[in-house]
């Protein structure tokens, strides 16, 4: 039987792995080349092993083997076949077993790069990764075994267990539950899997972090192997988050795209630390310092994927995402907790060889603007880790509460909880802050730079900025918040493009290429600081539409009949009919025609619809919406009465410049890409550093 | 040679970016537990709410019980929805030693003897608002010991990831 084959490879693959760290750590100690030639092939061989589980586990989806539970759990004869595929991530026990398909995707990916150089790292990254492997392959094993089958005995019980119990008969449900309709979107079938692939590939700087530590050999050498890893890694993370928001936007019904959900939280703060260690390991390349604090970061993300996984997955937490409940929380949080301890105590160990003789010298500087970008992000990740943890910590340590009645608001010693207003309010200031850094810190240079040469360059795109909010100002705007952020994003935009046409131009006037050539060339020169600055031009775009939508958006629900009308703002939706019908996939569609006016205008017809999935017993709401870059009409069907002429309820939201939101991501996502490009020759900032400069100094200007 | 340009043994060179890097992580502190306090929503079940009494009208508390199916009230036209909850017992362990969160909220409902309580909420009918269903709201309890949800958020716990597939089960 396929589920067999299946739980068999799923052992093999654990036994393998445990046997590959095992052989690493002995040809790494004893320094014999083969055992640790044996650990990568260990490595290699979990690969095609994972790829048997997880097609068997595809197979039985498709196939329809209902007999096993996660089968009838997250799938059903009405779904299609690319649906009966993703349903794969559509439960905790295939995730679990998606996650480490990709795991050791990307660690045999890893291993198959040329080690020449890095001969001495190799064993030790085999080793975390493998180890990273076993853990969940552990939970796949004993605790979410995704092969788990039905038997039912002869008095009619019905049991679930891998292996047949004595005296029961193998049952077969007709059909399954089918995947929560709420998870058949764009969005959500691809969400999952970014956000894995983000988590998965955090665990190979962190691997080559510790690999460094363990060895001894702590100069920037693992940051540049892995450089390219974390991009890839923030890369699909940010998607991941992204794909998210469109999808609760699209599907959720509650007009917004992000709502400070544990779950939500717990894929945002590995994107958070993480975007800490993109910045701070610049500084360490450039200058020497802070290595003591790329190493924190870097654990920090490690620990915070597992725990994202772990929360996503576990349904601790109260939650709109909580779809899945299980007791693997403790070994989740022992297997943190030791990592998290080892990799403290190693870096402890190595904690004077990572000293820095360079001092920084002016908060004016580069590195000291990088630094305060570190302690905004840090400081977000605080917030909202303390934001999913205070209804624990606060409850148990009431007594702190008694004994500091300053603090008596904090530490309740009651079930407590935040909500979004908490996060909006910790996390705006900050915000604010990073976006200022960002229109500074482009001006600033390196080492040398003071109140005075930074003052030269920043006060005209200031003044262009301070315009921007006098104009907007003028025209009515009045929400202070709005203005700063606005007046904000008006000086990153200056200051951005300011850079990209200095830059330009000096190459123009040197290198006689016209203007986009030289904008093009340097680009892919320096394809880390420009993709930067896209990147940096999408954040601003993506705050446009989050101002717009978080200060503006306005909404009003009623009930109408038949060619009545519900107004908003400019706008004015008449009610036109309704039609109630069932779908052949099992669905039944309730379904409205709206006519949308807008001054009095008439600008399109939506249609808002409900859907009831007979067989999950689940109605699933898919709102109307008008969307262009000025705003969204987001118009839900709430309610109605099929055979009376009182009408439908209604829902709508105007959402202004929710759509510069989306266009950001796709302007920041590109941005990644140009700077995680691989290079023409990927050896060339390594033999600019392996050769002394002056021998050289003609490569000097490369990087 | 790097360092030697830098090290620039002036007074204060360091103590400036302590102190800067000092006053960020008070204010990111102060942030924190400012709106920690102004924000902090406090999780009752019903019979704790009731025991508290008056002192509890109108603070912003968050509270959750099982639905009763029959007391579902609903007037479109006003948009206002009325219906009673049951006392369930919010701790994580109790709800599993009494057989899970459907077991409770089944239990919850058919007992006439728990302490219920009624709801107003302004808004459109939750699709998932049922029999058994677990309502979590956040509101304020008023005098006539009727609870305003501002927020109405449920938990149907029989859907999903079950044991056993709804049509086998007993």
């Amino acid at each position: 039987m396929l589920a067999n084959l299946g739980y068999g490879t799923l052992i093999i693959t654990f036994l393998v792995s445990i046997y590959g760290a095992v052989a690493a750590y002995i040809g790494a100690r004893k320094n014999q080349p083969s055992w640790v030639d044996s650990a990568r092939n260990a490595m290699l061989l979990t690969f095609p092993l994972l790829t048997i589980t997880a097609l068997s586990i595809i197979y039985l989806l498709i196939s329809g083997h209902y007999e096993v539970q996660y089968v009838t759990e997250v799938s059903s004869s009405s779904m299609p076949i690319y649906l009966r595929v993703t349903a794969l991530w559509g439960g905790q026990a295939g995730s679990l077993i998606f996650w480490s398909w990709l795991m050791s995707a990307f660690a045999s990916a890893v291993t198959l790069r040329k080690w020449d150089r890095d001969r001495e790292f190799l064993p030790w990254v085999i080793l975390i990764s493998l180890v990273t492997l076993a853990f969940f392959l552990i939970l796949s094993i004993f605790v979410e075994n995704p092969f788990v089958s039905f038997w039912q005995s002869a008095t009619g019980n019905i049991t679930t267990a891998m292996f047949q119990p004595a005296g029961t008969t193998l049952y077969l449900p007709q059909d399954g539950n089918g995947l929560n309709p709420l998870l058949r979107h764009p969005g959500m079938i691809f969400h999952p899997p970014m956000l894995y692939l983000g988590f998965v590939s955090f665990v190979i700087p962190y691997a080559f972090a510790m690999a460094a530590l363990i060895t001894g050999r702590t100069d920037d050498r693992w940051i540049r192997i892995t450089r390219r890893w974390t991009l890839v890694a923030w890369l699909f993370l940010s998607l991941g988050l992204l794909l998210g928001g469109r999808w609760a936007y699209d599907v959720l019904g509650w007009g917004g795209y992000w709502g400070w959900d544990p779950v939500e939280i717990a894929a945002f703060m590995p994107w958070l630390t993480g975007t800490a260690f993109l910045h701070s390991v610049i500084i360490q390349e450039k200058r020497g310092m802070l290595k003591q604090w790329n190493m924190l970061l870097i654990i920090l993300t490690y620990d915070l994927v597992i725990f994202g996984t772990f929360l996503t997955r576990s349904g601790v937490l109260s939650s709109v995402h909580a779809f899945a409940q299980s007791a693997i929380g403790p070994l989740f949080f022992a297997f943190i907790g030791l990592t998290f301890v080892a990799s403290l105590s190693l870096l402890s160990r190595r904690w004077n060889d990572l000293k820095s003789g360079v001092q920084m010298t002016s908060w004016f500087s580069r590195e000291a603007l990088f630094l305060l970008n570190n302690l905004l992000f840090v400081g977000i990740f605080v917030v909202c880790f303390w934001g999913v943890i205070f209804p624990v910590i606060s409850e148990a340590l009431g007594i702190v509460g008694q004994k500091m009645p300053a603090l008596a608001g904090v530490f309740t010693g009651q079930k407590v909880t935040v909500g979004p207003p908490y996060y909006e309010r910790a996390t705006g200031p900050l915000f604010a802050g990073l976006l200022l850094l960002m229109g500074i810190a482009p001006l600033s240079a390196w080492n040398y730079s003071t109140r005075k040469t930074l003052g030269n360059a920043i006060w005209k795109p200031s003044v262009a900025s301070l315009v921007v909010v006098a104009v907007l100002w003028i025209t009515g705007t009045r929400s202070w918040p709005a203005l700063v952020g606005f007046g904000l994003c008006a000086l990153v935009t200056f200051v951005t493009l300011y850079e990209f046409w200095r830059a330009a131009w000096a190459r123009h006037k040197t290198h006689e290429e016209n203007l986009l050539q030289a904008l093009w060339n340097l680009a892919g020169k320096n394809r880390r600081r420009y993709g930067g600055y896209i990147i940096h031009l999408g954040v601003v775009l993506m705050a446009l539409g989050i101002i717009g939508i978080e200060l503006f958006q306005t909404e009003t629900q009623g009930t109408i009949p038949q060619g009545g009308h519900i107004s908003l703002g400019q706008y004015t939706v008449q009610f036109d009919s309704l039609s109630v019908f069932d779908t052949a996939d099992g669905r039944n569609v309730a379904r409205a025609v709206v006519s949308v006016y807008k001054n009095g205008k008439y600008v399109g017809e939506l249609h808002p619809r409900r859907d009831y999935y007979y067989e999950s017993q689940q109605p699933m709401t898919i709102a109307g919406v008008r969307s262009n870059m000025e705003d969204d009409l987001y118009v839900i069907l709430v309610d109605w009465q099929p055979l009376s002429t009182t009408g439908a309820t209604f829902k709508i939201y105007h959402n202004p410049l929710v759509n510069w939101l989306w266009l950001g991501g796709f302007v920041f996502i590109l941005g990644t890409l140009v700077a995680a490009w691989p290079d023409k020759e990927p050896e060339m900032v390594v033999l600019r550093k392996a050769v002394p400069a002056t021998i050289n100094p003609r490569l000097d200007h490369v990087d | 040679m790097e360092q030697a340009v830098e090290a620039r043994p002036k007074f204060g060179g360091r103590i400036k970016f302590i102190v800067g890097g000092l006053l960020i992580v008070v204010a990111i502190a102060y942030l924190i537990i400012s709106s920690t306090k102004a924000n902090a929503q406090y999780f009752f079940t019903i019979d704790e709410l009731i025991s508290r009494g008056k002192s509890m009208v109108g603070q912003n508390v968050r509270i959750s019980g099982a639905v009763i199916g029959d007391s579902i009230q609903y007037n479109p036209q006003a948009l206002s929805l009325n219906f009673t909850i049951a006392n369930v017992p919010a701790d994580n362990k109790q709800i599993e030693a009494q057989g899970g969160l459907a077991a409770v909220l089944h239990d919850a409902v058919t007992d006439p003897s728990r302490t219920r309580m009624q709801v107003v909420y302004l808004g459109p009918k939750p699709d998932l608002l049922r029999d058994e269903a677990q309502a979590i709201m956040t509101g304020h309890i008023g005098e006539n010991n009727i609870f305003y949800a501002d927020e109405l958020l449920l938990k149907c716990p029989t859907k999903y990831e079950e044991a056993v597939p709804s049509q086998v089960a007993p």
